[in-house]
């Protein structure tokens, strides 16, 4: 980027570098029909990413191959394969350290061992980005599609979006860096989608043109030092050293805990813009019956939703885009009509049902119902949402799965 | 990088700590040949340090900082452990970020600077305790020779965990009776040097740290290897006077025991390493 903020000239990859509201928003786009691992490798080649570590586990292995071919391609600076998820999330933190844009992708079990990193890059202020192709996690072995794992990332102090189908991985891909490395927010970003649903089936998207790409990132512009010895020595840890018993320190401490959620709570007006708001509104605006969805849950609740009004009965889907920062005003307002809010979800514990009723508490008089919910590789027929509707609305069901 | 940045902002320097201003005057930045030589007049990057009075490791880290050919482009990782502590006194980029994962961070630093700063040196350093490199850690520290990372490894081999209070560690010798070991450590010392060997480790020195002239020549070789090569090993005994009983001035004592026993010095090069090391001697480096 130039000093006057515009943007001109090549990226390391011979692309045009264009501003992240043409890229996203006004580039004229082709339809494809691919993949939602083919469509990551069609974000990360628009993205003037410096570096990529991978490591196999299904259902996020084809991705991390096509990252690798986009180094082979002159696409990606820096390409390997780590020893392990918890040796490729430290990898990648010593190539953000170093200046790097960076991007990574895990699933399931992956996620878990690798689960030291994800505080210790938001305690760093490292705008790592993170391709979560949630999955099942053991025991028993699985490698069916589940979200269980976006329960654990919650409370790490990264950013994490949701997306729905192919196409908003895309997108969100692009905007997550551009998000994620703004001065004032500077933190991880993890986009999540629900494996094997998303990642491995096709579905026709539309992309811009190859020869385009984000601005490349300027590592100078990180709130925190970088690590490359261009600029006076910086340290990770804080200075004064917080491990010291005193209250100097544990102010410090407890202080830099609240900037970095600070930093996730000021990413909003950015990520409204470049998400289009960090909800989705579906059906009915008026509607009574209102399910609160993120990710393929979300899909298969608007399917519901038709089939509802085949019975006559309104309903409305409320699909969340960001999980951190979460949307209550958004949300709130969504449902402000509402006298039953389903949850449904690809998951065991409910955490997105857990995530509105901490939203809601004291602020809507509406039920909160944290059904229907599958785990361990089942899918969520629009049938089972519908039945649970109408049971909740105390009506008869007509048709039976 | 630029030598100003080591200037202290003259609107600033009467609130600037006399440390830093020193740090200005003295700091032997931009000199190749700096030495353990120069440490009675020169800083040598660290003012103080929170280890234990005696502590060997603190003499280890005077030492290396004194010694690296290019503090002013040299990147060190650490890890947790009594070493962590010193992290924040030395005037150099030094990253902590978790226990063990050193060189898996190191790796990522050391290839995006390749890629950014194609035609200029950056050393990266790894200085980690022997649990944090040869237990928690072992599976980066190996991966890391595996994969041929041009960095170098210092592990400060006390053979034990210190920080957290005296636990047996895979250094520790067999039957040493630590914490968590209450019968006696059940196994033998990893041969850690010997590892580093066999995982393509192209410079690797076993020593104490009894003899500051050596420790500098082991620095200048393994990174002036690893910068040009690939990986160098160091293994340097730092005893931890606290837990083996010794007082703060028998450090000097203890470790010269090792250089006659265990801590035997011991060295290894590949022919591309001794290649490198004749050349940096001609040039009168090492
Ligand atoms: C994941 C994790 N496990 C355990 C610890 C606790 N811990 C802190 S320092 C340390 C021992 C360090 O030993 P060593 O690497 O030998 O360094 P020393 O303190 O002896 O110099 C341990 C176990 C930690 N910080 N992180
Ligand atoms: S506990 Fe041992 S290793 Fe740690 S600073 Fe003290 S003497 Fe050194």
């Amino acid at each position: 980027m130039g000093n006057n903020g515009t943007y001109s000239g090549v990226n390391k990859s011979g692309q045009k570098i264009v501003s992240p509201d043409y890229l996203l928003f006004e580039a004229p786009r082709e339809k494809v029909f691919m993949t939602g691992s083919e469509a990551v490798k069609e974000a990360v080649k628009r993205a003037s990413v410096d570096a990529s570590v991978s490591y196999p586990i299904t259902p996020q292995s084809e991705a991390a191959h096509l990252i690798g071919e986009l180094w082979v391609e002159g696409y990606v600076g820096v390409y390997f394969r780590g020893e392990s998820e918890f040796g490729v999330m430290s990898e990648v933190a010593g190539c953000s350290m170093a200046g790097a844009r960076v991007i990574t992708t895990t699933s399931g079990p992956g996620t878990l061992r690798a689960m030291e990193n994800f505080p210790m890059w938001a305690g760093s202020r490292l705008p790592i980005q993170l391709v979560l192709m949630a999955r099942g996690v053991n025991a028993p072995l699985t490698i069916q599609p589940d979200n269980l794992e976006i329960s654990f990332l919650l409370d790490t102090g990264v950013m994490i979006w949701h997306a729905e189908n192919a196409q908003e991985l895309f997108d969100m891909i692009l905007a997550g860096f551009v998000v994620a490395e703004k001065t004032d927010v500077h933190v991880p970003i993890i986009t999540a989608i629900d494996g094997f649903f998303i990642s491995h089936t096709r579905e026709s998207i539309m992309i811009p043109p190859e020869d385009i790409a984000l601005p490349p990132y300027n590592p100078y512009t990180s709130p925190t030092p970088i690590i490359d010895a261009e600029i006076a020595p910086g340290r990770y840890i804080k200075d004064p050293f917080v491990m010291k018993s005193n209250y100097i320190s544990y102010a410090t401490h407890a202080s830099w805990q609240w900037e970095v959620r600070a930093a996730i709570e000021r990413s909003r007006p950015y990520a409204k813009h470049y998400l289009k708001g960090l909800i989705e509104e579906y059906g009915d605006p008026e509607a009574e019956l209102v399910f609160v969805a993120s990710g393929t849950a979300a899909s298969q609740a608007k399917e519901a939703t038709r089939m509802l009004l085949d019975e006559g009965i309104k309903a409305k889907v409320v699909k969340v885009k960001s999980i951190r920062p979460f949307p209550h005003q958004e949300l709130l307002e969504a449902t402000k009509n509402a006298k039953y809010i389903m949850v449904p979800e690809f998951n065991i514990v409910g955490w997105l049902e857990r995530e509105v009723r901490a939203a809601f508490y004291g602020k809507s008089n509406a039920t909160i119902i944290g059904t229907p919910r599958v785990a361990g590789g089942m899918t969520m027929p629009p049938e089972i949402i519908y039945k649970d509707a109408l049971k909740i609305l105390g009506k008869e069901v007509s048709y039976v799965l | 990088m630029s030598f100003n940045i080591y200037k202290v902002n003259e609107e600033l320097r009467e609130f600037m700590p006399p440390e830093i201003l020193e740090l200005e005057e003295k700091a032997t930045w931009g000199n190749p040949k700096r030495g353990v030589m120069d440490l009675p007049y020169a800083k040598e990057l660290l003012e103080e340090h929170s280890l234990c009075a005696g502590c060997p490791e603190s003499d280890a880290f005077r030492y290396i900082l004194a010694s690296l050919p290019n503090p002013e482009d040299t990147i060190i990782v650490n890890s947790t452990g009594c070493t962590s502590l010193v992290f924040p006194h030395i005037a150099l980029h030094t990253v902590h970020s978790l226990f063990g994962n050193q060189n898996a961070v190191a790796s990522g630093i050391k290839r995006v600077l390749e890629y950014r700063f194609p035609n200029k040196v950056k050393d990266v350093v790894v200085l980690a305790g022997d649990g944090a490199t040869v237990d928690i850690g072992l599976d980066c520290t190996l991966q890391s020779f595996f994969r041929q990372e041009k960095i170098t490894t210092i592990c400060y081999d006390n053979e034990v965990y210190a920080n957290t209070g005296g636990q047996e560690s895979g250094l520790t010798v067999k039957g040493h009776v630590f914490k968590m070991a209450p019968k006696g450590k059940q196994w033998d010392k990893v041969p850690m040097w010997q590892l580093a060997i066999d995982s393509g480790c192209h410079y690797v020195v076993r020593m104490t740290v009894s003899s500051p002239r050596r420790v500098e020549q082991a620095v200048k070789k393994a990174i002036y290897v690893a910068r040009e090569v690939g990986p160098t090993y160091i293994h340097l005994y730092t005893p931890c006077i606290l837990e083996i009983g010794r007082n703060s001035d028998e450090g000097l004592e203890e470790m010269k025991l090792g250089d006659k026993e265990r801590f035997a010095f011991f060295e290894y090069m590949t022919p591309q390493a001794e290649e490198v090391i004749k050349r940096k001697k001609e040039e009168g480096l090492i």
